[in-house]
């Protein structure tokens, strides 16, 4: 997937191992001591309590599609990767997820089951999380 | 001021151009703010506070200094609060709490913009990342068009609403801009036409997103004590909402709306409900935006939406809730890529009988809603109830 030129995330401090870690093959998710949330995307306080007592929890990777969109064209995107199919993916741990359903647009639906995928880009040590659809 | 004295919509102007590339943004908004000022009888020298939302062309920030440095004010009140879309309308609420406080009289709020001649259509593209949630957002192709498109699947699924029921609300909007002169798109449109209608973002076609176009608009909000010397009809804001939709930590609902809490607040404010409304104008981004907004703002029970826009129940003069009468931005224009001005300044026209005669609706109480940002992620809501003064 070299010449592959998805839209490279700005990594943070804050948000550093969420993306070296997609990199290994793993999805994160914040999990709160405090109150028990699992949220995404991640942030250092708990947006429920403003806890800082917060860990990364490694997500099972599988969910179901909450809603998607599909777009023939997009400015700026990777002509072979158009149709692209842009979705909330509600994973197992409860958060709805912005993401991509890499599939064709016929293959997705409402409620479709998914699993993580991890999408190289043009940035050392980082990986983007997409979904794909999973048998049955 | 006190808390509950009567606070004014004098003027209003919407700049008639919608496309304008032989003009700077800055030159539209003092075109804009000479106009409401002209319309409600006011000098310049009479400004005393001065509202409007970031400049979408400048990303430089300082957006009041830049403002009032340009127009040649003196506020002793400034607000540049930047909801998106729905800036204008929670613009005019601001206004009216620093009315009531006594830090201004005559408050002037502006917006301009020419995404039509700079060639941006809004959140057609990825473009590039500018805030912290663009990393997790932008950079899968969330654009606002596939946002609201994610909205109208998720509405669809839960409550079985159609294309054809989305495609009503253009109908209906299409059915008003042949009356209005200045409407970007005046020939009417069926349901087939719409649903017939490229696909932009699955399940959302072309004609049920609005218009890109150049201009802008103004609105002047007085004191009573300033109202009494002022020949021009005043409208009185009788309630005023605002609230923030957003992620919720990871738990959004794609089918509901900040629209439920913006609107509650404004309608208690006005001690009125959804009954009492006699012309609405909605902010109309796409049409998932509207039928959304009808639910929230409790037209209609949540779900409903599709059935209730049906028959032409937006159809002024004589559906149940005329709305959009301009053409909104749907047909007519959507200037700076956001729709809360002309919103308001549609429900002024019509609560003053200013109407275009053939939509024009016997309207004594209207309100005006804004939807700013994307309902897909984080989103702002206002909403402004508006009396006529002959009621």
């Amino acid at each position: 997937m070299s010449e592959n030129r998805r839209p490279v995330p700005e990594v943070t401090p804050e948000t550093e191992r969420y993306w070296s870690a997609a990199a290994e093959g793993r999805l994160l998710v914040r999990e709160c001591n405090e109150c028990g949330l699992t949220y995404h995307y991640p942030r250092a306080l708990c947006p429920d309590c403003f806890s800082e007592d917060v860990v990364w929890k490694e997500a099972s990777g599988v969910g179901e599609v909450y809603s998607y969109s599909v777009s023939e064209t997009m400015e700026g995107w990777p002509e072979a990767e158009l149709p692209l199919v842009v979705a909330y993916v509600e994973i197992a741990e409860g958060p709805r997820l912005l993401t991509n359903v890499d599939c064709s647009p016929e293959d997705v639906e409402i409620g479709s089951r998914v699993e993580v995928q991890f999408a190289d880009v043009d940035s050392e040590g980082i990986a983007v999380p997409v979904f794909v659809p999973v048998d049955g | 001021m006190a808390e509950n004295d009567p606070v004014y919509i004098a003027g209003v102007y919407e700049h008639p151009t919608r496309k304008a590339p032989d003009k700077s943004t800055m030159q539209l908004h003092a075109e804009v703010a000479k106009g409401a000022l002209g319309d409600a009888g006011l000098k310049k020298d009479d400004v005393d506070g001065y509202l409007t939302a970031g400049m979408p062309e400048y990303e430089y920030g300082l957006t009041p200094l830049v403002m009032a440095d340009y127009l040649g004010l003196d506020p002793s009140f400034t607000d540049t609060t930047d909801s998106g879309g729905s800036s204008y309308i929670s613009h005019v609420g601001h206004a009216a709490s620093a009315i009531r406080d006594g830090n201004c009289d005559v408050a002037l709020i502006t917006l301009a913009g020419r995404p039509r001649s700079r060639g941006q259509a809004t959140g057609s593209g990825v473009r590039k990342l500018r805030t912290m949630q663009d990393s997790f957002e932008r950079i899968y192709g969330a654009t606002n068009v596939t946002m609201y498109g994610m909205a109208a699947q998720r509405h669809m699924h839960e409550h079985g609403t159609t294309s054809e029921q989305l495609a009503e609300i253009r109908v209906a909007a299409s059915h008003h801009a042949q009356y209005n002169e200045h409407a970007m798109y005046r020939d009417p449109v069926s349901i087939e036409d719409v649903v017939e209608s490229r696909i932009v973002a699955d399940p959302l076609h072309l004609l049920d997103c609005c218009v890109i176009s150049d201009g802008g608009g103004a609105l002047i909000v007085v004191s009573d004590d300033v109202r009494r010397e002022l020949d021009r009809e005043c409208v009185e804001l009788l309630g005023f909402g605002e609230a923030v939709g957003h992620h919720q930590a990871g738990r959004i609902d794609l089918t509901r709306t900040a629209a439920e809490r913006s609107g509650m607040r404004a309608f208690e404010e006005a001690r009125l409900g959804p009954e009492h409304v006699d012309y609405a104008s909605i902010y109309d981004s796409f049409t998932i935006t509207v039928l959304e907004a009808i639910e929230d703002l409790g037209f209609c029970k949540k779900g409903e939406g599709g059935s209730f826009v049906e028959g032409g129940t937006l159809r002024a003069p004589d559906g149940e809730l005329p709305f959009n009468t301009d053409g909104g931005g749907l047909c007519s224009n959507h200037p700076a890529n956001r729709g809360g001005m002309t919103k308001v300044i549609e429900a002024v026209r019509q609560l003053r009988r200013e109407a275009s005669d053939e939509v024009q609706v016997d309207a004594d109480i209207a309100i005006a809603h804004g939807t700013g940002g994307s309902i897909g992620t984080r989103h702002g809501a206002a909403t402004v109830v508006l009396g006529g003064e002959s009621r």
